[in-house]
């Protein structure tokens, strides 16, 4: 096992180099000049202008360009935006808010979509598992961005249970994005619970432990569930990586400053060493939870090996 | 009740026993949306402390959802119960509450079916599996319940067993899985153990081992075993009596010697010449013609009668014997003998 996660944190680190590289490649790659915009309607005298791309390698091609961000970073330098701000500063000020905001999305993608799962797997084709399908459905089906209008416009506005944008409340204002952005995953939740359920309620060893004479209860609970929910856990674990880099949209739409945002930001102003940290921050994340995922899934399952 | 011989009876002296399961007609139905499957159309027997009963039958003859309707664990919907009783030690279990037919689990009737593999938990140790049965109905605290799943697993002869009773059904051969299934159903002393296929999915030297083990414990504790199989060597070498079952009823039953040597039912004379046999060797086996009948649709009269070649219909019949249009009854047609044939002296040519 050991052995085993060793192998794995060694293989992301070309994963690492490759996204990043791919990312830069792609600011790169973006139509106009990053610092001629910095100007507005004003533009820059020709002296600064020339000043700044030389500061910031601009004139060098894209392989050099790469390489001396590179070589900054290996000293712990993640550099700066073109304002002079330092990167590490960008992210220690917004991952909090998109840690706090999967944190939200994911408790909420677990609790309602396992219970809702269990409870439709449990009593299959039931009033309760047409429900869960036809909701699922639909959710799945609206994109993030409408949901996440309409629910602004629904909760925040019309009912006004809850702050439309930004992070003044606290957690409480973390309840209406975090769902918006859990919405599609806990969907899919839901209906992963509840084949699984209902296709281990079948299984013979389930019908063993009926003849053992268990209670109902400890049938349910010890022999279906706790088989059941070995996919479950593993989506919910690997999906952690996913949100944290898809909440975008949801940063953008609730006006909440996190690392979402921020990427947003640096993607328009095309601010490289920004979008190429951030993005690979996210990526590390990723790599990371899926490492752990399957670790996870050993733990749970005796029958999986890594040797 | 046919009387056991004395000379296999595994609990020589006592005679006819006390009767601990009895089943009288028990009907049992499948309602699906495309229609009404009947698997068993009034089963009856009963048990004896010690005694071994093989329920013969091929695949459908309805003798494992027997099995399941008698443990409460048919898969309802679509099984019903939809008729009959099943007592066990006088008490019936068709009108207890749910809870009073679970306290019967385990430590009253018991059950191992046919594939160890899928039939234990793969998330749990073996330990812990068979230690569960301590759990739930005796309240045993865990540790007191692995020393006792340690026993058991001595008990059913798996070497070594202090050092794997930690260990998960994958890492077991097919037959020790099969003993740990064994240990787990005998872990509260059940008076009837019902055996599904115990031996099918195993390989023959080991199915041997499995059978002589299930024997012993039997001599061990007195129970009554229920075993339920298509292998005629098993049923030959191990049970007392036979009931065969064909289309969910049983058409022919006796002690294991008389039917296999002179059988009364067509059916069980056409299983017996589809075998082969040491002191037959070079003849010919002689398949039974035709399929196993259709449940949503089984024959009138004589279910067996479309690939039975000794039915009389119309005018070659006996009156209200006719093989297509009356269904004949189980009935004594010797001295510890019952078989469901208009003709059965015949079959047995007295």
């Amino acid at each position: 096992m050991g052995r085993y996660i060793a192998r794995r944190l060694l293989l992301t680190i070309p994963v690492l180099i490759g996204a990043s590289f791919l990312i830069f490649a792609l600011v790169y790659a973006l139509p106009g000049d990053p610092i001629r915009a910095l100007g507005g309607d004003r533009p820059l005298a020709p002296a600064v202008v020339a000043q700044l791309r030389d500061e910031f390698n601009l004139n060098d091609p894209l392989w050099l360009q790469y390489v001396k961000y590179m070589g900054d970073l290996l000293q712990g330098d993640f550099g700066t935006d073109f304002r002079g701000r330092p990167v590490l500063d960008t992210v220690e000020r917004t991952l909090p808010v998109t840690i706090r905001l999967t944190i939200v999305a994911i408790a909420f993608e677990a609790v309602i979509g396992i219970v809702a799962g269990v409870l439709a797997g449990i009593r299959r084709n039931g009033f309760l598992d047409n429900v869960v399908l036809v909701s699922s459905t639909l959710v799945v089906s609206i994109p993030i961005l409408v949901l996440g209008f309409v629910a602004q416009f629904v909760f925040g506005l019309q009912f006004g249970w809850f702050p439309i944008a930004g992070i003044q409340e606290g957690w409480y204002s973390y309840l209406l994005p975090g769902l918006v952005l859990a919405a599609g995953s806990l969907a899919y939740v839901a209906r992963l619970t509840r084949t699984s359920v209902a296709e281990n309620l079948r299984a013979d060893f389930v019908r063993t432990a009926k003849a053992k004479g268990l209670p109902r209860r400890t049938v349910v609970v010890r022999h279906t569930l706790r088989n059941s929910l070995i996919p479950v856990v593993t989506f919910i674990g690997a999906d952690i990586g996913t949100l944290m880099g898809g909440a975008i949209v949801t940063e953008t739409v609730f006006n909440l400053p996190g690392l979402g945002r921020a990427v947003f930001d640096a993607i328009q102003g095309q601010e490289g060493a920004v979008v190429v940290g951030i993005v690979t921050l996210m990526v590390f994340f990723f790599v990371f939870f899926n490492l752990a995922v399957d670790v996870l899934y050993a733990v749970l399952d005796p029958r999986i090996r890594y040797d | 009740m046919t009387r056991p011989d004395p000379s296999t009876s595994v609990l020589p002296g006592t005679g006819l026993g006390t009767p601990v399961l009895e089943v009288d007609d028990l009907h049992v139905e499948f309602r699906t949306r495309s229609g009404v499957v009947s698997a068993v159309n009034g089963v009856s027997y009963s048990l004896t402390e010690g005694e071994t009963l093989a329920i013969l039958g091929e695949s459908g003859s309805g003798k494992s959802v027997s099995a399941q309707a008698i443990m409460g664990i048919l898969d309802s919907p679509p099984a019903v119960i939809s008729g009959g009783g099943i007592h066990f030690e006088g008490r019936d279990l068709l009108t207890m509450s749910p809870e009073e037919q679970r306290k019967v689990r385990g430590p009253g009737i018991s059950m191992i079916f046919q594939d160890a593999l899928s039939s234990l938990n793969p998330v749990y140790s073996v330990g812990y599996q068979i230690g569960e049965m301590f759990r739930a109905h005796r309240g045993t605290s865990r540790r007191d319940a692995k020393k006792r799943a340690i026993e058991l697993m001595d008990r059913v002869r798996i070497p070594g067993a202090a050092s794997r009773v930690n260990d998960y059904p994958h890492q077991f051969s097919g037959g020790m899985r099969q003993r740990v299934m064994i240990a787990m159903a005998i872990a509260l002393d059940p008076r009837v153990l019902i055996a599904d296929e115990p031996t099918t999915a195993l390989d023959v030297t080991v199915q041997a081992q499995v059978m002589d083990l299930l024997e012993d414990l039997q001599r061990d504790t007195g129970m009554g075993l229920v075993l339920i199989t298509h292998d005629l060597g098993v049923v030959n070498e191990v049970a007392d009596n036979v009931a065969v079952m064909y289309a969910g009823r049983i058409v022919e039953r006796g002690t294991v010697d008389d039917v296999f040597s002179n059988p009364a039912h067509p059916y069980t004379d056409g299983l017996m010449s589809s075998v082969p046999q040491v002191e037959a060797k070079g003849g010919r086996l002689l398949p039974i013609d035709g399929q196993p009948p259709n449940l949503a649709a089984i024959p009138s009269g004589c279910p067996f009668h479309p690939r039975c070649s000794r039915r009389r219909l119309g005018d070659a019949a006996a009156p209200g014997r006719e093989c297509a249009t009356d269904l004949p009854p189980l009935r004594l047609v010797a001295p510890g003998r019952e078989a469901a044939c208009h003709y059965s002296e015949e079959v047995l040519g007295v």
